[in-house]
């Protein structure tokens, strides 16, 4: 991979127009993207953070310096010759001479762009094998995502259990790699995964089974949304990565594992939540909740947020949520089930019980 | 000059005086009756134009959306409603129209023939077009069918399967849609056997293929695409159809059905498809060039062989829409190594264009401008081409909106300036009245400023992770100056095109007279009267060279001694 990076920036070196280009688009690229500099955007292109991202990083920086040089030339051309062969006022009225073709110039300017393409190819084509048909190592962690309208499902078949719209995968670094390793489902229309600074997107379809992986280095959040049209809220089905530190994801799965926390103090919620139709869509490991069209809630306040990352996850979105989805998300598929007001605090002091 | 001997001996001294007044019921009537290949050709045109109002008006209502996070200007489903509406009009009932009217009123001129090879086909076709524009937008009235489910299809342009199965889209919005492109896509079919006709086996004595206008070539090559690319679409909407009424499974993913070959038909259909565009836009610029840089189109082999490559070549590139979609790498690296190769022929195009102006005496009047701004948006539209076909940057750019500024960049940037070009180009044959010059440098610098200021900064929220097609975004993510400047962008175009339209209805009524020269030009069209009598040419011209008038007004040096 370094290698790679290295040749690449080397070759501008040796033309100049390249290097200016290449500079003028460094700078650009710079200044709009990522957090190592001044945190423009938390989702650049340009910050990648894990090998598909850096890879694809690499590729996308070559084939912007060989625009670059192909802008300035051709873009160099027309400006001198909308300068240099305008009409003149002191033109006479004669015709310049006529001038119908010329077979060597012609060949030139086939050749040169057939190299051009050549070389774009061969890259990019090293580029696509090393991401697509990079092998599973035997220690990576497995996720299968499922894409739902309008939210994500993350289910650990490794350890058995399903969590939604938080998804944590573990740091993987050169010394102790553990990439993690998605198999991307959908259980409606079709979704698609991208997280900008993980890797690129890979689209999540009925019918049909896609992989991807991420091997992050950095921990911290990495953000993303469903990037392929899936119907009225595709706008708000956002994608959070928690990159966790080695210890604390094995804690975040050990937590994971155990079944709901069963306070009495909220019997009164539960029963509430257990006898409408929560329980049809809704799972809580543990207790006859057992539905699969909506988020797992067997541990909903280890999760920062709500709705597929749009608000925060606290007692008061929480209430509100349940009372009317449509006024957080409007087109989402939770119903408003018209509870009364005790109804809904004993529900949502419920649901703040499970840890 | 011997613009004297123009027009052509005998070609319009027979027009009957067509003046005298009729009811206006009487004209209607004319019109609609008409197979004439002018009164068709701007019949398409106005239909488009009318239609490029509506598509606009769309896109500025998503463009305010935009313009801040979390804006509730449009509802969601209405937000998604636009962009499907926005998308299916400009490329059916704008873009593709609007080809077809320039291509059917010059084609013949230019090939010197009276008219298109099946006149009534041609009527047919452009009908067919117009119900289906009807059809699409009925749905606004009848989409909600029995279920309350909603006006008009919100299932994006493209229109994903399994989004249109019915358990996805209820009510009928989806059914006006598929409809809308059948019924279209059967006038396309038509107005392509027509342009393959009427090339073939219409073009006046001497006219070899090798001495057609690059405009007579480029038309036809363009009606071959429209062959190949149009069958499968209509293919696919009648499976969808049988899908969503008679229990078929194609699509139908819960029944075991494929969403994936939605995709395949779809873009076997959607990638020709915009060389069926950019073609004729090639074919306006090809025409312009020369002649407002008084030099003959260098190598005219190479751009006819150029052209015949981009069209067999973009048969091959569909999947370059679907690298996200989990194909295995070499079937990737396949579609990256066929769409880069699209690039060869394109690089020289745009070569010879430069090769024609250069050496010449430039005369900047509004149709070159417009060509010239072509050119410099088309390089950049192509190098954005080339990072796409990179599959790699293609699945971080894919679905985002780089995608949307990429292809803005290509359509609008190239094509529509293109025929902007082409409108004032040719309005003098079309009315026989100029197009208002100062008012035509007004539009161009003010949709240039719109132009840029919108589709140059789009393409900077998607690299910063902006997907399309979404109603709202959050703060924090570094997209929302970027978002503003695109909408404010959009004001100026706005602008531009009311100056256009202004331009176009003064300069009807009290624009100077054209004469049937008034560029100097070199082709057959402008032999003949402005605007032509109703059978073009009293007597068929002969002709020996690619420009015939050129011939005709330099009687010392004519092109066919070299030819």
């Amino acid at each position: 991979m370094q290698s790679r990076g290295q040749k690449l920036e080397s070759s501008p070196k040796r033309q100049p127009a390249w290097q200016v280009a290449a500079a003028l688009l460094y700078a650009a690229a710079t200044a709009l993207a990522g957090p190592g500099n001044g945190s423009a955007s938390p989702t650049s292109v340009f910050a990648p953070g894990s090998t598909p991202a850096h890879s694809i990083y690499d590729i996308s920086i070559f084939v912007l310096e060989i625009s670059a040089a192909i802008f300035v030339v051709v873009a160099g051309l027309l400006a001198y010759a909308v300068v240099k062969f305008r009409q003149r006022r002191s033109d006479d009225e004669t015709e310049p001479s006529q001038v119908y073709g010329s077979n060597q110039i012609e060949m030139a300017w086939t050749v040169i762009p057939v190299l051009i393409v050549v070389v774009l190819f061969l890259s990019t084509a090293q580029v696509i094998h090393r991401v697509e048909d990079a092998r599973r190592p035997p220690g990576a962690i497995d996720v299968t995502v499922v894409g739902h309208q309008f939210w994500w499902e993350y289910r650990y078949p490794q350890f058995g259990f399903t969590s939604a719209n938080e998804l944590h995968v573990p740091v993987s670094n050169a010394s102790d790699a553990m990439p993690t390793f998605l198999t991307l489902l959908s259980a409606d229309t079709d979704h698609s995964f991208w997280v900008p600074r993980l890797a690129g997107k890979t689209d999540l379809i009925p019918n049909r089974t896609n992989k991807t992986w991420v091997n992050p280095e950095q921990p911290g959040l990495y953000l993303g949304q469903c990037s392929q049209y899936c119907g009225t809220q595709h706008a708000l089905m956002l994608l959070r990565v928690y990159v966790q530190p080695r210890e604390e994801f094995d804690r975040w799965v050990r937590e994971q594992q155990q079944p709901a926390t069963l306070d009495p103090s909220v019997a009164e919620g539960r029963r509430v939540f257990e006898t409408t139709a929560c329980i049809n869509c809704h799972t809580v490991r543990g207790t006859v909740a057992d539905g699969r069209f909506g988020p797992d809630l067997t541990h909903l306040m280890s999760r920062e947020t709500l709705a597929s990352g749009i608000i925060s996850n606290n007692a008061a979105n929480l209430r509100l949520w349940i009372h009317d989805p449509d006024a957080i998300k409007p087109g989402s598929l939770m119903p408003a089930m018209n509870l009364s007001d005790p109804e809904l605090d004993q529900v949502t002091a419920y649901l703040l019980t499970l840890h | 000059m011997a613009s004297d001997s123009l027009p052509l001996p005998g070609s319009i001294a027979l027009t009957p005086s067509q003046e005298g007044s009729k009811a206006w019921l009487e004209t209607v009537h004319e019109w609609v009756i008409t197979v004439d290949h002018k009164r068709l050709g701007l019949m398409y045109i106005g239909y488009a134009l009318l239609f490029l109002v509506i598509g606009g008006t769309e896109a500025t209502l998503m463009r305010i959306q935009l313009a801040h996070p979390q804006a509730t200007f449009l509802s969601p489903q209405v937000f998604n409603r636009m962009f499907t509406m926005h998308g299916t009009t400009m490329i059916f009932f704008v873009a593709m129209p609007i080809v077809f009217g320039f291509g059917n009123y010059l084609v013949p001129l230019m090939i010197g023939a009276r008219d298109m090879a099946f006149p009534r086909l041609n009527a047919f076709s452009f009908w067919m077009t117009v119900f289906g524009g009807l059809l699409l937008y009925f749905s606004f009235v009848g989409g909600d069918g029995l279920y309350g489910a909603g006006s008009a299809p919100d299932v994006g342009w493209f229109a994903y399967a399994p989004l249109t199965a019915t358990a996805f889209s209820r009510g009928h919005s989806t059914d006006y849609w598929a409809l809308a492109l059948l019924v279209s896509g059967i006038g396309s079919i038509g107005a392509g056997v027509n342009f393959i006709a009427t090339i073939l086996s219409m073009r006046c004595q001497g006219m070899a293929l090798g001495k057609m206008p690059l405009l007579a070539w480029m038309n036809l090559v363009m009606a071959f695409l429209v062959l190949f690319a149009l069958g499968p679409l209509t293919a696919a909407q009648i499976m969808l159809m049988i899908d969503r009424y008679l229990g078929g499974h194609f699509f139908d993913t819960q029944a075991g059905g494929s969403a994936v070959i939605w995709m395949h038909f779809f873009w076997i259909f959607g990638h020709p498809e915009v060389y069926v565009l950019v073609i004729p836009a090639f074919a306006f610029v090809s025409e312009i060039i020369p002649v407002f840089s008084r030099k003959a189109m260098f190598g005219y082999p190479a751009m006819v062989a150029a052209t015949v490559g981009i069209a067999f070549v973009s048969l091959s590139v569909w999947a370059h829409h679907m690298f996200t979609v989990g194909m295995p790498s070499y079937g990737n690296a396949f579609f990256v190594l066929t769409t880069m190769v699209v690039g060869i022929p394109t690089g020289i195009k745009i070569f010879n264009w430069l090769g024609t102006m250069w050496g010449g005496k430039i005369r900047f009047a509004v149709p070159m401008m417009f060509c010239i701004a072509f050119l410099f948006q088309f390089l950049i539209a192509g190098l954005t081409g080339i990072m796409l076909a990179t599959a790699p940057f293609d699945w971080q750019l894919s679905a985002s909106y780089f995608v949307v500024a990429h292809f803005h960049y290509v359509i609008v940037g190239g094509i529509l300036f293109a025929l902007f070009g082409a409108f004032y180009y040719w309005f003098p044959k079309m009315t026989g009245r100029m197009l208002d010059e100062t008012l035509g440098k007004w539009h161009f610098w003010l949709f240039l400023i719109g132009f840029h200021l919108t589709f140059d900064f789009m393409h900077v929220p998607g690299l910063l992770g902006m997907p399309r097609r979404i109603y709202t975004y959050e703060p924090g993510r570094g997209w929302d100056i970027w978002n503003l400047i695109c909408t404010i962008g959009v004001f100026f175009q706005i602008a531009g095109v009311l100056v256009f339209v202004f331009n176009m209805i003064r300069s009807y009524y009290r624009g100077t007279p054209a004469g049937s020269d008034p560029w100097d030009a070199w082709t057959l069209e402008w032999s003949t009267s402005s605007p032509p009598p109703a059978y073009n040419f009293a007597k068929v011209p002969v002709v020996r060279s690619r420009r015939p008038l050129w011939d005709l007004k330099h009687p010392e040096d004519p092109d066919w001694k070299y030819e």
